[in-house]
């Protein structure tokens, strides 16, 4: 088993100043990058034989538009050797929302870029294929964005006052 | 077996045949599209369009409550809810840390064996339709039928199950539904064996299924393939063994595995996993303990209807949960299960709102479909068909 300690010190040696924080919640160790090293870090993860992260789990999106960084990828890696699993993150502005793609290391990453590119508007730079794959060509917005509430905000025949978020 | 044309002639871009397998074809069960490049009967190349029946499960379950988004986790992998339920209720248990007992943790093993056995036979039967061997699908869908009994008794529902609550179930196990399971396990054998009987050794089955759409184990992980798909190329991989839920661990139990990834072992390695869930049922049912059929979460569990118009305490628990006045920790959280097809993973992350701030399904179908066109590259048409219904592709968790 790969302690959590182990981790962050192979990463710190290697990215100092760009990894910018630990976390451990309540299921795995979460650590969050600066965007232009996501692709150096998520390389050294997979190809290190130490740490041998070769499966990637899960990528999406996550928006908060609150924050001066409001789009973000989560990325889900599994060590499965060793049956570890780590989340890694990274957030980009929304005027300049480009990540590196991940379809070189991993194939799976091209539909799961394409969906998180779909929802959320995030450019996955170096992608063979970058298009909206679930909503229609002609849409000219990213529906899971936090500024498209699912109810028309202007309907007045029904008081959302309890039940809205 | 019949040897199959592997390099593409040298045709011009021109001379090829562009076909439109879909979106409603009989042969695809379910909305998809390919559109495939011919060279005669060979296949050059395929693109897939989904997105048919996209119905924007993750924006809409950022307006609703916790215990509303069961109803959606139902439509993902449709034939086999129940899994789907169980590891959303998981994954809000795991977010709020609380443990089940060991009779909900047996309870749920049952049920989501018996949702495995269904999806099992759908997929496997629908290979043997789309071989020519139609008898095999009719007679295992009378079992799969009895399942759906089960389900009915359990729930309420056959498809859509909306089963159990956070927390456990939202009524014991009947004894209708326990004679149901019995009857169940004791009779699917018997039908199993006749149904492997018809094609598992069957010279016409295997001509048409060894060595098509093929993956090797390296190719296979590096499309993120999961579940009797990624088993079959050889690899041992399951959420069952490597991150026991609902103790899982308490069971013996083989993960079969097969050695070339193609049709024929897909089917092999679903087959025996059937003959695994009989027995894992089998056991938990010998063992289930007697005890409460959920544990104390009041913010979640909706109180009993008589005790909400009679006692205070329940009145006022049944107030908040409905009209969201509860606390949720903030927090995120991954939680997988083995689904029917693959690893089906929730991430969720909530803010201490009523409802997720985010929410993602880790769809197996979705992620193991894109290596379609590179299994099928080389192969026929009609073992193009073969290919997608091993791979039990389910339009509704494609899309979610």
């Amino acid at each position: 088993m790969i302690e959590n300690r182990f981790i962050t010190d192979q990463l710190q040696q290697r990215f100092t100043h760009d990894i910018l924080g630990y976390e451990t919640s309540l299921d795995m160790l979460t650590i969050t990058v600066t965007s232009p090293v996501i692709h150096e870090v998520i390389a050294f993860l997979k190809e290190n034989k130490n740490l041998a992260f070769t499966f990637l789990t899960d990528l999406c999106g996550i928006h908060y538009p609150d924050r001066g960084l409001p789009l973000g990828v989560v990325y889900h890696l599994h060590n499965l050797q060793e049956n570890k699993r780590i989340r890694v993150k990274t957030y980009v502005t929304a005027g300049n929302p480009n990540v590196q793609t991940m379809t070189d290391l991993f194939e799976t990453a091209n539909w799961m870029e394409r969906e998180t590119y779909d929802f959320y508007g995030i450019i996955f730079d170096g992608h063979p294929n970058l298009k909206r794959i679930l909503n229609v060509d002609y849409m000219d917005y990213f529906p899971l964005r936090k500024e498209y509430p699912l109810e028309d905000q202007t309907r007045e025949d029904k008081n959302d006052k309890f039940f809205g978020r | 077996m019949i040897p199959r044309p592997l390099t593409p002639s040298p045709k011009r871009e021109g001379e090829y045949t562009t076909l439109n397998l879909g979106p409603t074809h009989p042969a695809t069960h379910g909305i998809f599209q390919n559109v495939l490049t011919l060279d005669g009967e060979k296949i050059i190349d395929a693109e897939q369009t989904i997105g048919y029946i996209h119905r924007a499960f993750e924006k809409i379950a950022e307006r609703r409550p916790y215990y509303q988004i069961t109803p959606l986790t139902d439509r993902l992998n449709y034939c086999s809810s129940p899994i789907n339920n169980i590891g959303w209720h998981m994954t809000v248990e795991k977010l709020l840390g609380v443990k089940t007992s060991k009779r909900i943790d047996y309870l749920r093993i049952i049920l989501m064996e018996l949702a495995r056995i269904t999806d099992h036979l759908v997929c496997n039967s629908v290979i043997g339709v789309d071989s020519g061997a139609l008898t095999g699908f009719i007679y295992v869908f009378q079992e799969r039928e009895k399942v759906y009994e089960i389900y009915e008794e359990v729930s309420g529902a056959r498809l859509t199950t909306n089963m159990g609550r956070i927390g456990g179930f939202e009524r014991d196990i009947s004894p209708i539904a326990i004679r149901k399971i019995r009857e169940f396990i004791d009779h699917l054998p018997k039908v199993l064996k006749e149904f492997e009987k018809l094609l598992m050794r069957n010279r016409i089955f295997m001509d048409r299924t060894i060595g098509v759409g093929p993956i090797s184990g390296e190719r296979a992980l590096n499309y993120g393939f999961t579940g009797p798909n990624l088993r079959a190329a050889g690899v041992d991989y399951d959420v069952r063994v490597m991150n026991p839920y609902s103790s899982y661990d308490d069971f013996d139990f083989t993960i079969p595995v097969g050695t070339q990834g193609d049709v024929y072992d897909r089917f092999c390695v679903r087959q025996e996993e059937i003959w695994q869930s009989l027995k894992l049922i089998r056991n938990a049912m010998e063992n289930l303990p007697a005890g409460d059929f959920h544990v104390s979460v009041p913010q979640f569990y909706l109180p009993p209807k008589e005790e909400v118009y009679s006692k205070m305490e329940a009145l006022i628990w049944h107030f908040k949960i409905v009209m969201g006045e509860i606390e949720v920790p903030v927090g995120e959280v991954y939680h997988s299960v083995e689904g029917g097809n693959g690893e089906l993973g929730f991430y969720l992350v909530s803010d201490g709102g009523r409802t997720p701030y985010r929410l993602h399904f880790r769809r197996p179908g979705f992620i193991y479909y894109q290596a379609y066109p590179e299994m099928i590259r080389g192969g026929v048409l009609s073992d193009a068909i073969l290919t997608m219904s091993s791979m039990n592709v389910i339009a509704g968790e494609l899309d979610a």
